[in-house]
C-alpha cells in the first residue's frame, strides 16, 4: 500500500507542510471522482463523529436513539515536493453539515465548485457559502455524457456569479482535466490576493 | 463501567448512545487529546521505529500509528487507515506527542498576501505531474 513518498525525516530535518483545496458541489456531481482522478492514491475516507451536545433526545421508543452523527469526507493527496503536500477534500454534501465546512474551509487555498448543468441548482449552496466566506473559488462544469452543453456564459448568468469567478468545463474522470481545474483555481486565488494587497 | 478523569465524565457513557461509545472506549473515555492540536492536515511523523519499551499505557492503535507514520501522514490519512473517527485519532496522537514519540507539523496557511510562493510551487508541481 502506498502511504506517500516521504520517508521519515531525521529528527532535525524540517517536516513537510500541507495545504488543502476543497471540492464542493451537489450530491453525485463527481466530487469523489475528481479527487480520485488527480490524487496519487485512491480516495480515502475519514469520518468525524459529531455529538449533539446536551440536546434533548427525541422520544422514539423502540428506535435506536442517536445523539451523534457521522460525517464522512473523501479526500486525496498530491505530493508536490519533499516539503509540500496538497490535500483535496470532497465536502460533505448535506447542508446541515455547514459547521464541518467551516473547519474544512479554514486555511484552504480555495475551492472547486463542481456543477452539473442538468441540476445546476445543486451547486447554489456551495457558491453561496464560498462567497460569504470570501474563499477563492471557481465553478467547474462536469461534462457528463448526454448533458446539454450549456454555454459557459449561460452558467455564469444562471449562477449570478461575480464576473471575475472563472467558469470552465471539465471531465472529473480525467486527471489532466482535474489538474487544469486546480491550476486555474490557484491562478485565480493568486490574482485575488494580488488585488487585495494592492 | 468506570470513567477516569476528564471534566465531563458522563459524556460518553450514556447508556443510550449505543455502539457509538466504542471508539471512545479505545481512548478510555477521553474525548480530547492530552497534548497538541491536530488539524485534519497536520502532518505527523514518528520519531522512532516503534513505540518501544518506554511506551507504558500505549495500546495497539498507538503502535499502528507509529508504524504508519514512518512515512509522513496527515491526521486525516491516519484516521482513514485506522478506520476510526478523527476525534478518536486525535486523542491517540495527543498521547504520542506527550510521550515524545511523534513530530507534528501544523498546516501552512498563506497569510502574507505578498508571498505567493506556495501558489507558485503548487501550480508548478501540478504542471509537472
Amino acid at each position: 500500500m502506498d502511504y506517500g513518498h516521504s520517508e521519515r525525516p531525521a529528527d532535525s530535518a524540517p517536516l513537510p507542510t500541507a495545504v488543502k483545496i476543497l471540492v464542493a458541489g451537489g450530491f453525485g456531481v463527481g466530487k469523489t471522482t475528481m479527487v480520485g482522478a488527480v490524487s496519487e492514491t485512491r480516495p480515502l475516507r475519514t469520518e468525524e463523529v459529531l455529538t449533539a451536545g446536551g440536546a434533548a433526545v427525541d422520544d422514539l421508543s423502540g428506535v435506536e436513539e442517536k445523539t451523534t452523527t457521522t460525517v464522512a469526507m473523501d479526500f486525496g493527496r498530491i505530493t508536490i515536493s519533499d516539503d509540500l503536500v496538497l490535500y483535496l477534500f470532497g465536502t460533505p454534501g448535506q447542508d446541515r453539515f455547514w459547521f464541518v465546512w467551516d473547519e474544512l474551509t479554514l486555511g484552504a487555498l480555495g475551492a472547486v465548485v463542481l456543477a452539473d448543468t442538468r441540476r445546476l441548482a445543486d451547486c447554489f449552496p456551495s457558491v453561496d457559502y464560498f462567497e460569504r466566506r470570501g474563499t477563492p473559488f471557481l465553478v467547474a462544469v462536469n461534462c457528463f455524457e448526454g448533458a446539454r452543453r450549456f454555454e459557459l456564459d449561460e452558467v455564469k448568468a444562471a449562477l449570478n456569479l461575480d464576473p471575475e469567478v472563472p467558469v470552465l468545463l471539465c471531465d472529473a474522470r480525467q486527471r489532466s482535466s482535474g489538474k487544469q481545474v486546480l491550476i486555474a483555481l490557484l491562478e485565480h486565488a493568486k490574482k485575488l490576493r494580488a488585488q487585495a494587497s494592492s | 463501567m468506570t470513567v477516569n478523569g476528564g471534566a465531563e465524565p458522563d459524556q460518553w457513557v450514556d447508556e443510550q448512545a449505543g455502539s457509538v461509545v466504542r471508539p471512545y472506549l479505545l481512548t478510555r473515555g477521553r474525548a480530547r487529546p492530552v497534548a497538541g492540536t491536530f488539524d485534519l492536515i497536520s502532518l505527523v511523523t514518528a520519531k522512532r521505529p516503534t513505540a518501544g519499551t518506554s511506551a507504558a499505557g500505549l495500546g495497539p492503535e498507538h503502535q499502528t500509528i507509529i508504524e504508519l507514520c514512518q512515512r509522513v501522514q496527515s491526521v486525516a490519512e491516519i484516521a482513514a487507515h485506522l478506520d476510526l473517527p478523527v476525534g478518536t485519532v486525535r486523542v491517540f496522537l495527543g498521547d504520542l506527542v506527550a510521550g515524545d514519540l511523534v513530530r507534528v507539523q501544523q498546516p501552512r496557511i498563506p497569510a502574507d498576501p505578498s508571498d505567493d510562493s506556495i501558489f507558485e510551487a503548487i501550480i508548478n508541481g501540478l504542471r509537472a505531474l
